[in-house]
């Protein structure tokens, strides 16, 4: 970790209302295969150069707080770890109008009905996306605290990438590959999933469970 | 245990017990279980944190200069704060000095956390505990406009508007998607509003949806990105440049004009619009006074935004810090997060594990080891749980102490503590405030006295982030544009050991961290956060947490609708998500509600 690095990045986020596009990644990447939207989000800013006027943004757990991005996009993606009901690791796309609804649908983990919420609120404010689609990933494990994807979710980021690449093109957006991965270009370095999952210390020093009751 | 008295609250479990779960969402899920007499009247209360939040144990051997950017992750509210702490927390124990520009950066960015995270409390996570929806559909919008016209200045308040927004809510409702309002109890008689004043308060929910969107983008502009700005140790990470007219790179002027705007443009909507609509609601409340707890008795700051770099003394702190017991209200102690006597950690109550439990650990020492167990009196299973044992362990919260006491923490205990010490910045506007409801001291220490202090720190607080963008402006002109010290950055010029506090005050109250270093990697971190202490559980005297005593004595009007109970734990601001939150997952409940 260099200060030079910490330096440069600051002004990747700056043009901050020019975007009607944005990528939107939710969860906690702290608890294991919650971390699949950020770390999707991550994946695609590393690998894909996109326009000005598309956003790709780590919402982690933020909730409300992500209301003012989304009441700035006309078109919207969402990555998120979703509990479909569906064998672990499967992936499912849901569109539009069913977005929110499905989202509230379900017995989720914690930011997702704050997402729900999120989307009443911008059309409450009549500034709500025309069009969303969410990239969903069924989870493995959730209960594994500083712990990381398990390889069925990993797995599943290339073709979650690929999907909102080509749903970003479909928009009209000029989305270039970068020929080689640029390394956090979304998120602080020692949350990069790399440094995230070197850094972990052993499990004998840190309890990775969580309450017996949501196991 | 199931009837006894402690600081000044006679608990008794016997009665009825309701249970509301999740009553909100705070680094994890909140639960309230609490027992009320025959006249339906709160006689024991027990709030708990139902989800392990281990961030400490998951730090040890990374990087310091990292720490920050774990800590952001904590919890999905506070997210600058954490960094915040964090970066002081390393800051003093490296003994790293900070440039003036930097601390005036970290201020803005902290007051405008102040003003956008209570404005957002406010109207979009508390005012609907006060707020009939419904009943708004009934007013009459030329009514309304005078009301509204009465009381501020703000333009949006013709009878045209109020009769639009009340048809667009009309439609809202009769297309069955009510959105966030779907999941109140509306018409409930805890309500008090007027249909003008609840249509008033409506529209401005709406219009605070629209406008909160401005105030971060300060965020974006210093913390180079949002919802998770940068934080660097040793000042701020970035450069500014005013004579630079391009958009890339440094902080340039158009970007510092924008900052300018947005600083008045906020204030402007706190005196105009939060404020009148703060003390119209409050009219109409100021006859239920419940929800006090221990704001009355005990109350803690750490204080926050220093005027001058890296002197946090308490008389350099324009937030006030101290402490005030056993309701003495002539008296403000000195606070030291650093000694050992002070702030200490139980957990007999708590899902953790202490060589001694009778006893308290400060947090330079602090064990995170969960140990979950439940007690012999709890009702249904280790994986469903019907009932807590409160006299057991029942909580995932630790139990922090200051000297002993159950503390509460948050913008009323800031103006508590401002006004006790006489501080004018917080006494005149609270004497203003309670003289306009002609009501008494007293009613300060109550659910409203809370919702009221939040409103008065907002004000304050856009006040503050004009301040201190005019002295950045003011350092910057003068040709100084240091944003940060890196003297120290390189772990080779670190002692082999070192220990550090750093504070700060989040929205909801005082947040501590503490961390030791070793051979330049984190050997113990503990983080002590606003909610820790609020909702902290029982400790081994048996005190009640601020959660806990709050809800004491209050009068519920309907058992299976326990408005009040929301109404009060929302008044402390647990977690941004209250109101989000407080959907069941299937999105119709307000949240699950047992009556025994």
């Amino acid at each position: 970790m260099g200060l030079e690095f910490t330096f440069a990045r600051t002004t990747a986020g700056m043009e901050d209302s020019s975007f009607d596009i944005l990528v939107l990644g939710i969860g906690n990447l702290l608890w294991a295969d919650e971390g699949f939207g950020v770390r999707c989000a991550e994946a695609l800013a590393a690998e894909y150069e996109l326009p000005q006027r598309a956003r790709v943004l780590d919402g982690g757990t933020q909730g409300l707080y992500l209301l003012p991005y989304v009441q700035a996009a006309k078109r919207l993606i969402v990555f998120d770890a979703i509990d479909y009901g569906l064998p672990p690791g499967t992936m499912r796309l849901v569109e539009k109008d069913e977005v929110p609804r499905f989202m509230g649908a379900r017995k989720m983990s914690l930011h997702q009905t704050g997402f729900q919420e999120v989307i009443t609120a911008a059309e409450l404010s009549d500034c709500c996306p025309r069009e969303m689609l969410l990239i969903g990933v069924q989870p493995v494990e959730l209960e594994d605290y500083g712990g990381s994807l398990r390889p069925q979710v990993r797995a599943r980021i290339p073709e979650a990438v690929g999907v909102a690449v080509e749903r970003l093109r479909d928009w009209g957006c000029d989305v270039r590959s970068r020929g080689a991965t640029v390394a956090a270009v979304l998120n602080a370095g020692a949350l990069g999933m790399g440094a995230y999952e070197s850094g972990r210390p052993p499990a004998e020093t840190a309890c990775r469970i969580g309450d017996a009751r949501f196991l | 245990m199931g009837i006894y008295e402690t600081q000044g609250f006679k608990l008794d479990n016997t009665g009825k017990r309701v249970v509301v779960d999740p009553i909100c969402r705070i680094e994890g899920h909140l639960r309230v279980e609490v027992n009320l007499d025959g006249q339906n009247v709160i006689r024991n209360a027990v709030s708990t944190g139902t989800m392990w939040r281990g961030l400490e144990v998951i730090l040890k051997g990374r990087d310091p200069r990292d720490a920050w950017a774990f800590t952001e992750r904590i919890c999905g509210v506070c997210t600058g704060t954490h960094a915040l702490a964090s970066v002081r927390a390393v800051e003093d124990a490296l003994a790293i000095k900070i440039p003036e520009n930097a601390n005036s950066i970290r201020n803005i960015m902290q007051l405008n956390l102040q003003v956008h995270d209570h404005l957002v409390h406010f109207y979009h996570l508390h005012a609907l505990d006060w707020v009939d929806v419904v009943s708004a559909l009934k007013a009459d919008p030329k009514q309304t406009s005078e009301l509204a016209q009465s009381i501020s200045i703000w333009p949006m308040s013709s009878p045209g508007y109020f009769r639009d927004l009340q048809n667009r809510l009309k439609k809202f409702v009769e297309s069955g998607q009510l959105g966030p309002f779907m999941n109140g109890y509306w018409g409930n008689p805890a309500y008090k509003l007027p249909p003008e004043a609840n249509l008033m308060a409506v529209a401005h929910y709406l219009e605070a949806l629209g406008f909160q969107k401005e105030i971060v983008k300060i965020h974006t502009i210093f913390g180079g990105k949002n919802p998770h700005p940068n934080w660097l140790v040793g000042g701020v990470p970035c450069a500014i440049n005013v004579h630079d007219t391009g958009a890339v790179g440094a902080i340039n002027m158009e970007r510092l004009n924008l900052v300018s705007s947005i600083v008045d443009r906020s204030l402007e909507f706190v005196e105009q619009v939060y404020i009148p609509d703060l003390l119209a609601i409050a009219s109409f409340y100021k006859g239920w006074l419940y929800g006090g707890g221990l704001s009355s008795k005990s109350v803690l700051s750490y204080g926050d935004i220093p005027e001058r770099a890296n002197d946090y003394s308490a008389k350099n702190l324009l937030l006030p810090r101290g402490a005030i017991i056993n309701g003495d209200l002539t008296r403000v102690h000195e606070v030291d997060l650093k000694d050992p006597e002070q702030i200490q950690e139980f957990v007999i109550h708590s899902w953790y594990k202490y060589p001694d439990e009778a006893k308290g650990l400060h947090p330079f020492d602090g064990v995170t080891e969960p140990n979950f167990a439940l007690g012999k009196n709890v009702k249904g299973t280790k994986t469903n749980v019907k009932e807590l044992d409160e006299t057991a362990k029942y909580s995932w919260i630790k139990a922090p102490r200051w000297r002993g006491h159950a503390m509460e923490v948050g913008p009323l205990a800031r103006y508590i503590i401002g006004y006790v010490q006489n501080n004018p910045e917080f006494k005149e506007p609270v004497d203003r405030v309670l003289k306009k409801l002609d009501v008494p001291l007293t009613a300060l220490f109550s659910t409203l006295g809370r919702t009221a202090a939040r409103g008065l720190e907002c004000q304050w607080a856009a006040h503050k982030q004009k301040h201190f963008f005019d002295k950045l402006m003011g350092s910057l002109k003068a040709g100084d544009s240091a944003t940060a010290n890196v003297e120290k950055w390189e772990p080779a010029n670190w002692p082999k050991e070192a220990k550090g506090a750093g504070f700060a005050e989040a929205p909801r109250g005082a947040l501590g961290h503490w961390i030791r270093i070793k051979d330049a990697r984190i050997d113990n971190y503990q983080c002590v956060v606003p909610t820790t202490w609020n909702g902290s559980p029982r400790d081994p005297k048996g005190q009640i947490g601020a959660f806990e005593a709050s809800l004491m004595n209050t009068p519920v009007a309907k058992a299976d609708e326990p408005l009040e109970i929301l109404r009060t734990i929302h008044s402390f601001d647990p977690c941004l998500a209250c109101s989000t939150h407080v959907m069941s997952p299937d999105g119709r409940k307000l949240a699950e509600v047992v009556v025994r």
